[in-house]
């Protein structure tokens, strides 16, 4: 037959290689796929966010043939799930549970990219299509939290959305829009479950699709933060790289099984976790005239909700005199036309910062901070990529930083008062800044040499 | 005040007049006796539960049958627990529509399938704590519309059901405070008030000389028949449990099937690691 590819392969599969890229494919992404051999600890979060994907996907195929998305009836279906559905209890503890894990998950992921500088070039869109599924992550999670049709579910949405209607203009009808209704309602619930079931998970599906082949094209950071394809034997293989299967594969079941050990743990000894995985306001059917007294979002949103709660009208000042004092510095470190309009810009936010009320800043903050991460690539001009090589003090601002981070998500579960209130304004600052002077610090102080292999100590 | 500051006032408003009516306040919580294992008192509890709560609260996520998880024969259950001809399938409803209640008891009292989760507290005490204290701090008080107060929940719109079992009490209220109210260094006096029997309080108050100590309330009961009083603690207690036992019926065979799954894991991970260790042995 003319134009018919060569295959190796012979019998089925060879029947099957002439027809599909079966093997090569295999070839490519697992047995003939080479990792540097130095991964530690910090590279077993990227399956297991994998396999809590799919964990989720199950699980919540199983629930869907029994949860009914009706405002009159969904919370006494969720129980009815626990009760009466055999094994039901088990499906829907692994799912509540997998939402917050794949958040424990997803942090330590990107602390690991943070920490190893793996969204340095070439690997900026593994990182760009990373905070694509993260985002998603927080879609879904939001979208699903209301499906339990508890006070926390329908509190929280009505919170959320409410933050849409502090955009300028178009929010009051914003927010109705994405209601259906003047409250949220049965209206809400319906359109939530589509989005949680259907349309946020075929994204978040395309985006780690993505996120893999990204990656193995321009292959895997390692901790050193060097590249391995620089020295190769004399078949071309990297000298520090080990094909991903079976090398990997058996070492991330290693994980696999640590992970399961806590998650297991959680779902038959604490599944509530103390009221963090499952809100205890939860198990109060959602009435929509009866306020609870504190509404707090689930623990993975509460360091951004507390960004939210910081952005007070004092808050702005601050928050306004930093643009200005950028618009200076801008027009004095910038060339040609973006002399102008850098500083120009800056001083229409820090202007708007004042005029536009500081709800809406709120939600800037809560969602930059998010959007934010998009541009880190472009913000780090570090000549290396490691944490192992900068400065010691680099070390200290990356600890700093991630504190901050574990304190304004503590911040986020505690009801408001002023010297909490205060310490999220500190620690916002904090948040922003880290970014924000990223172009300044990481480029200063004495950076260690590079090693030219790996550093890799035999197991 | 910008709205932020509106809405975070608001919100602190709200918590503090919340918390003052609402569940829990600042009263200690009792710690209830775990008795998950002991059918003899979940059957006791599910009795009390089913005669005394469930003609104005509704269980409904829990079908009579479910019993037979704590060890009754569906004989027994509708020998001793069904009275409307109910069959043993059916869930826990009631015939009292939501407006009867609202109308009656100013709110309609809740579904109590999972209340003992509910009323748990975030990193603190379950709420089957919540439920044995609210259950044992009942007193007259002529004031409120049902001839009931109670200390756990203050101003419940529920009247005290399981008043007969406990028998008549009389509460003694003792407030600490400063004696003027502006914060002026006035010194500080005891507020003494008894509420009898009958739920009529007469109130005194005497001047601390030389007091050191901070604010409190502290709140004492004298029963009127201690034996019966006392019998009423351990029927709290099962009703108590079984409400914990009815939030979530699985809850033990959970955690009994939790270790085979996590013995099993042990056992999965030694033998991962070592097949990992046996691949990656060759890497240099």
């Amino acid at each position: 037959m003319a134009g018919e590819k060569e295959v190796e392969t012979t019998g089925v599969l060879g029947w099957v290689d002439h027809r599909f890229p079966l093997t090569s494919t295999i070839k490519a992404h697992l047995s003939e796929y080479y990792a540097p051999k130095n991964f530690n600890f910090w590279y077993f979060f990227g399956s297991l966010a994998m396999l809590v994907l799919v964990l989720q996907i199950v699980t919540g195929i199983f629930l869907v043939m029994h949860y009914k998305p009706d405002a009159a009836h969904a919370f006494d279906s969720v129980e009815y799930i626990m009760r009466e559905v055999p094994g039901g209890w088990f499906v829907r503890y692994m799912h509540s549970t997998g939402a917050s894990m794949f958040f424990v998950v997803v942090y330590l992921h990107m602390t690991r990219a943070l920490i190893y500088g793996s969204y340095r070039k070439p690997r900026e869109l593994v990182w760009i299509f990373g905070v694509g599924i993260f985002l998603c992550l927080m879609a879904e999670a939001f979208f699903g939290y209301l499906l339990p049709w508890g006070q926390m579910s329908y509190w929280g949405a009505q919170v959320i959305v409410n933050l849409f209607a502090a955009i300028p203009f178009i929010g009051p009808e914003l927010a109705i829009w994405i209601r259906g209704d003047y409250v949220v309602s049965d209206a809400t619930l319906n359109r939530f479950f589509a989005f949680h079931v259907i349309a946020i998970p075929l994204v978040l599906v395309g985006l780690v699709a993505a996120h893999i082949v990204a990656l193995h094209e321009v292959g895997s950071n390692n901790p050193d933060g060097i590249d391995i394809k620089a020295k190769k034997d004399k078949y071309g293989r990297p000298l520090d790289g080990i094909p991903f299967h079976p090398y990997y594969t058996v070492h991330d079941i290693v994980g696999v099984a640590g992970f399961f050990i806590i998650f297991m743990a959680i779902v038959f000894f604490a599944p509530e976790m103390g009221g963090f995985f499952l809100e205890f306001n939860n198990f109060i059917p959602a009435d929509p005239l009866k306020t609870p007294a504190h509404i707090a979002p689930v623990w993975y949103f509460t360091p951004f909700y507390s960004m939210l709660r910081a952005t007070t009208d004092d808050f702005t000042w601050i928050l306004a005199g930093a643009s200005v004092i950028a618009a200076i510095t801008m027009f004095f470190k910038t060339k040609g036309i973006l002399k102008i309009i850098v500083p120009v810009v800056l001083l229409l936010v820090a202007v708007s910062l004042r005029l536009i009320d500081a709800k809406f800043w709120g939600v800037v903050a809560m969602g930059g901070a998010v959007v934010l991460l998009f541009f880190l690539p472009w913000l780090d001009y570090s000549p290396v990529r490691s944490i192992r090589y900068r400065p010691g003090w680099h070390k200290w601002l990356y600890g700093i930083f991630f504190a901050n981070f574990l304190i304004l998500g503590y911040l986020g579960t505690q009801p408001p008062s002023d010297v909490f209130n205060l310490m999220s304004q500190i620690g916002t600052v904090i948040y922003l800044a880290f970014f924000f002077l990223m172009p300044v610090w990481s480029r200063m102080g004495e950076f260690k040499p590079l090693p030219d292999r790996v550093v890799f100590t035999p197991h | 005040m910008r709205m932020i500051q509106k809405f975070f006032s608001a919100l602190a408003l709200s918590l503090t007049c919340v918390v003052a009516v609402a569940a829990g306040g600042d009263y200690p919580l009792d710690k209830a006796p775990n008795r998950l294992n002991d059918n003899a008192a979940l059957q006791n509890g599910a009795k009390l539960f089913v005669n005394y709560c469930l003609n104005c609260h509704s269980a409904k996520s829990l079908r009579y049958n479910k019993l037979r998880d704590i060890g009754l024969t569906d004989a027994q259950i509708k020998e001793s627990l069904l009275f409307t001809g109910e069959k043993v399938g059916d869930v826990m409803t009631i015939a009292m529509t939501a407006s009867d209640g609202m109308a009656w008891f100013g709110a309609p009292p809740p579904d109590l399938s999972v209340i003992a989760r509910a009323k748990s507290i975030n990193a603190g005490p379950p709420g089957g704590d919540y439920i044995y204290t609210y259950l044992r701090t009942f007193y007259r008080d002529t004031s409120q519309p049902t001839g009931w107060n109670n200390l756990a929940f203050p101003n419940a719109g529920m009247p005290h059901v399981l008043w007969e079992l406990q028998g008549e009490r009389e509460m003694t209220k003792t407030v600490i405070r400063p004696t003027a109210l502006d914060g002026t260094d006035a010194g500080w006096e005891r507020l003494t008030t008894v509420y009898d029997a009958q739920g009529y309080w007469e109130s005194s108050v005497e001047p601390l000389a030389n007091y050191r100590g901070a604010a409190s309330e502290t709140h004492k009961f004298k029963a009127v028949d201690p034996q019966r009083a006392a019998q009423y603690e351990n029927q709290a207690a099962d009703i108590a449990a079984f409400m914990t036992w009815m939030a979530e019926p699985g809850q033990l065979k959970r955690k009994q099937i939790g270790v085979w799954v996590l013995l099993f894991l042990g056992i999965f991970f030694v033998v991962a690691w070592r097949l990992n260790a046996a691949y990656w042995k060759h890497i240099k």
